[in-house]
C-alpha cells in the first residue's frame, strides 16, 4: 500500500529528466525530493506515534526500500528513517535522542550515518546531524561539529563524505558494549535494507532490458526472440527470485545478534547484490552499443547497484564474515535450523 | 510477504515424532543403489517399511493412504527424513507425479484404484514419456493408442524412462487420435511393465547401472478405463504433471542443506591443502542451499493461502539443479585426487561424493532442460516473443 504510493511517486521524483539532472551535476532538485518523501510520512515509518511516526516494523519498511531502488532515489532514505530513527528510538533514554528522534521522523532534520562498514556516507541534502558509529562509542553531532571529506560517487545523484569528528564535539548516546551492539544491530538493517534497494533496481534492469530486447529488431525480428537473449535475461530472473526470500527473512530478524542473525544478514546483501550486478552486466549487454551510452538511461540505474554492493557491508566484508561464521563452527547446520533463534549473543 | 515462521507447538510435536521413527526405522547401513537390481529392491522394502509408519504420502488425504498433513508438515517431515540419511524415495515418480495427477485428472475408481497402492510402496511407477525422436520436443511423440472394443492397443517406443527396468507401471502419453499432430490428439495412459506385448530393456548408465530404460509397446492392449482424462486432453494433462515435476515436491531443500551441511564438514577436513578461493564455493552451496529452503518455505506459504505454481517451477528447477552441480563440483576440487576414487564399499565411506557428482549432471537434463526453462521463463515471466520458423 504505502510500496505503492511509493512507486507512483517515485515516477514523477526520480524520473528520466530528474536522474539526467543529477548526472549532470544538477542537485537543485534533492530538496524537493526529500520534502516530498517527508510529506508522504516515509521518514517516519519506523518511529513510534508519539514522535509522530506509524510504529510499523522493518518487514513493513523493506518494501519502501525495494521500491526506493527500483527508482534509483538518490536519497538516503534508508539510512534517516530505518538506521537513525530506529537507533534513536532503542537509546530514547538518553534526551538528545530523544529530542532529535520526532525531527527525524518528519524529515525536518537530516542525518547521515557513518560506521566502520559503511566509510563513505551518503549524505542528505540540507544536512544537520551526523550518527557516527565509532568502535567504542556512539555519537550524535551537529554538521558543524564534522569536518565532512566530500566524496563524488560514480552514482551521481549520491552524495558522499567521510566524516572527521571535530575533537571533543558530539554528543555520547552510548559507549562501550551498548554502543557495539547498537552498531551491530543498525549494520543488521543497513545491510539488509541496502539489500532490498539492490532487489529493486535489480528488477528495474531486468524490466529495461526486457523491453529493450522486446523493441529492437534485427534480422527481422525482435533480438528477444533469440535463445541467447532470453537465456540471459531468465538467468537474472532467477538470481533475483531466489535472493528475495533470503531479503525477507533476514529483515524478521534485524534485531538478532546470534550466528544464525548474522549469517542471515551478510547472505541478504550478497545474494541481492549479486543479483543486481548480474542484472547490470546482463543489461548492458542486451543493449548493446545502447547500453554504453550516456543518452541512454540504463547507466542511471547500473551506476546505482555498484554504488550498492560495496555499501552497509561490501562484498570482502560480508562474504568473510559469512565463511568464518560457516568453517569456524559458530553456526549451527541442519536443515531443522533454517528458523532457528538463539536470544544471545554467540559470536565474538 | 515476511519470513518469519516460528514452528507452533504442534509442528515441535510432529518433527519429534518423525525423527523419532526415524530413528528407530533408517537402515544403519546405506542401501545399495536404487538404480541396481538389488539396490531397487532394498528400496522397494523400505517404501514398505515406511508405509507401515503411515509415511508413505503424508500430504494425500487419509482415504488414499495419506495422513492429510499439509505443505509445512510435509517440509518438516523431509526436513528430518533427510537429516536421518533415509533412503531415497524409489517411488517418487509415482508418489510426486503420478499422484497429484490422479488426484486432479482421476475417476473416484481410479484414485480408489491406483493411489493406495502407490503410498503403500506396493505398485512403483515409470514415467513412458521421451521417445528416441521426441525428448524436449514432447509433442512430437508418435507411440499410439488405438481403440480396439473395449481396449486400447498401445504400440511404439518409449525411452529414458527412470528405474523403468525394475519397476511396475507406467504412466505414458500415447497418440489416440493419428489424424492430430503435435500436442493434439494425445492420451494419457497407465500400462502395467510386466503384461503382453510390454518389452522393457534397462538402459545402462554413465555410473554402470540401468538407471533408465526403454519400453517397447508391441500390440500391448489395456482396458480403457487405464486412460487418465478425457481422450485427447493427454497434453494438457502431461503438463500439469509436468508443473508438479518442477514444483515444490520434487526436490526437497533439506536434501541440499544436507550435502551443503556435508560440504562444510568437507571443507574442514580439507582446508589446509585446498585453493583458498573454494571457501567462495563452499559458502555459496550453504548460501544457495538456505535461499532454496526459504523460498521454497514462501512458496509453501502462497500455495496454502490458495495461490498456484505457475512459470516458478521453472525458476525452482533451475535453481536447484544448478545449486546441485555446483555443489558436488566443489566437492570434488576438494577431494583432488581422491575425488576419482570408486567407494571401497566399507562403513566408513558415507560421503558418496562421486555418486552425488554423476547424478548432478543429470539434473539440468531431467523434468525439462534448462535451455527449455530458460526459454519457458524468458516467454511466459519476461514476455519475450516466441521463437519464430
Amino acid at each position: 500500500m504505502m510500496a505503492a504510493a511509493l512507486r507512483e511517486l517515485a515516477t514523477d521524483l526520480c524520473s528520466s529528466q530528474a536522474l539526467r539532472a543529477e548526472f549532470g551535476a544538477d542537485h537543485s532538485a534533492a530538496e524537493a525530493r526529500w520534502q516530498r518523501l517527508a510529506e508522504l510520512g516515509l521518514f517516519g515509518v519506523l518511529a513510534p506515534p508519539d514522535a509522530g511516526g506509524m510504529g510499523l516494523a522493518d518487514a513493513d519498511f523493506v518494501l519502501l526500500a525495494e521500491e526506493a531502488g527500483r527508482a534509483a532515489l538518490p536519497e538516503p532514505l534508508v539510512e534517516q528513517a530505518a538506521l537513525a530513527v530506529p537507533l534513536l528510538v532503542e537509546l530514547a533514554s538518553e534526551p538528545a535522542a530523544a529530542q532529535l528522534l520526532p525531527r527525524l521522523a518528519s524529515g525536518e532534520a537530516r542525518v547521515a550515518v557513518a560506521h566502520e562498514q559503511n566509510p563513505y556516507a551518503s549524505v542528505p541534502p540540507a544536512l544537520t546531524h551526523w550518527l557516527l558509529c565509532c568502535t567504542d562509542a556512539l555519537i550524535l553531532a551537529g554538521a558543524e561539529e564534522v569536518e565532512a571529506i566530500p566524496g563524488r560517487s560514480v552514482d551521481a545523484g549520491r552524495r558522499l563524505a567521510e566524516p572527521r569528528l571535530r575533537p571533543a564535539r558530539g554528543r555520547r548516546l552510548a559507549d562501550g558494549d551498548g554502543a557495539r551492539a547498537a552498531a551491530r544491530r543498525l549494520l543488521n538493517r543497513g545491510a539488509v535494507h541496502t539489500a532490498a534497494r539492490c532487489l529493486g533496481v535489480a528488477e528495474r534492469l531486468l524490466e529495461l532490458a526486457s523491453a529493450y530486447a522486446k523493441e529492437r529488431v534485427q534480422f527481422g525480428r525482435p533480438i528477444g526472440a533469440n535463445q541467447a537473449i532470453k537465456h540471459h535475461l531468465a538467468s537474472v530472473a532467477v538470481k533475483l527470485e531466489f535472493a528475495r526470500a533470503v531479503v525477507y527473512a533476514a529483515v524478521t530478524r534485524v534485531d538478532g545478534d546470534d550466528a544464525r542473525t548474522l549469517a542471515a544478514v551478510s547472505h541478504a546483501k550478497l545474494a541481492a547484490s549479486a543479483a543486481a550486478d548480474l542484472a547490470a552486466r546482463t543489461a548492458i549487454q542486451v543493449h548493446g552499443a545502447m547500453g554504453y551510452s550516456w543518452e541512454v538511461d540504463l547507466h542511471f540505474y547500473m551506476k546505482h547497484a555498484w554504488a550498492l554492493g560495496g555499501s552497509w557491508g561490501d562484498h570482502n566484508f560480508h562474504a568473510r564474515r559469512l565463511q568464518s561464521l560457516l568453517c569456524g563452527g559458530a553456526l549451527t547446520l541442519g536443515p531443522d535450523q533454517t528458523f532457528a533463534r538463539s536470544a544471545q549473543r554467540d559470536v565474538r | 510477504m515476511a519470513l518469519n515462521l516460528q514452528f507452533t507447538p504442534e509442528q515441535r510435536r510432529f518433527r519429534t515424532e518423525v525423527r523419532e521413527w526415524m530413528g528407530a526405522h533408517v537402515p544403519k547401513m546405506p542401501l545399495k543403489t536404487l538404480e541396481s537390481e538389488a539396490g531397487f529392491a532394498q528400496h522397494r522394502q523400505w517404501e514398505r517399511t515406511l508405509a507401515s509408519g503411515n509415511w508413505g504420502m503424508i500430504t494425500w488425504p487419509r482415504e488414499f493412504g495419506g495422513r492429510g498433513a499439509n505443505l509445512i508438515d510435509w517440509l518438516i517431515f523431509e526436513e528430518e527424513y533427510y537429516r536421518a540419511a533415509a533412503p531415497l524415495r524409489v517411488n517418487q515418480n509415482g508418489i510426486f507425479l503420478l499422484g497429484p495427477t490422479l488426484m486432479e485428472f482421476g475417476t473416484p475408481a481410479q484414485k480408489a484404484r491406483y493411489l493406495p497402492q502407490m503410498a503403500a510402496g506396493e505398485e512403483i511407477w515409470a514415467q513412458a514419456w521421451s521417445e528416441p525422436q521426441s525428448g524436449s520436443d514432447l509433442a512430437a511423440l508418435r507411440a499410439t493408442a488405438v481403440r480396439e472394443g473395449d481396449s486400447y492397443v498401445l504400440r511404439g517406443h518409449k525411452i529414458w524412462s527412470s528405474r523403468a527396468a525394475f519397476a511396475d507401471w507406467a504412466f505414458g502419453i500415447f497418440r489416440t487420435d493419428p489424424s492430430a499432430e503435435r500436442h493434439r490428439g494425445l492420451s494419457f495412459i497407465l500400462v502395467p511393465l510386466r503384461h503382453p506385448g510390454v518389452r522393457v530393456r534397462g538402459i545402462r548408465q554413465i555410473h554402470g547401472e540401468p538407471g533408465f530404460a526403454e519400453i517397447f509397446f508391441e500390440d500391448a492392449r489395456v482396458p480403457l478405463d487405464h486412460r487418465l482424462g478425457e481422450e485427447g486432453a493427454g497434453w494438457q494433462i502431461a503438463m500439469a504433471t509436468a508443473g508438479f515435476e518442477r514444483g515444490l515436491m520434487l526436490r526437497s531443500p533439506a536434501r541440499f542443506q544436507m550435502a551443503a551441511q556435508r560440504l562444510v564438514q568437507l571443507w574442514r577436513r580439507c582446508a589446509d591443502a585446498a585453493d583458498p578461493a573454494l571457501v567462495g564455493a563452499v559458502a555459496q552451496a550453504w548460501m544457495d542451499a538456505e535461499a532454496y529452503a526459504l523460498n521454497t518455505y514462501r512458496t509453501a506459504s502462497r500455495l496454502m493461502a490458495g495461490g498456484t505454481i505457475g512459470v516458478e517451477a521453472s525458476l525452482n528447477k533451475i535453481f536447484w539443479s544448478e545449486l546441485d552441480l555446483d555443489l558436488h563440483r566443489t566437492a570434488m576440487a576438494l577431494l583432488g585426487a581422491r575425488a576419482e576414487l570408486l567407494p571401497r564399499g566399507d562403513a566408513s565411506e558415507t560421503d558418496d561424493w562421486l555418486e552425488g557428482f554423476i547424478f548432478s549432471l543429470a539434473g539440468p537434463i531431467y523434468a525439462g532442460t534448462n535451455e527449455i526453462q530458460r526459454n519457458l521463463i524468458a516467454e511466459r515471466l519476461l514476455g519475450l516473443p516466441r521463437a519464430q520458423g
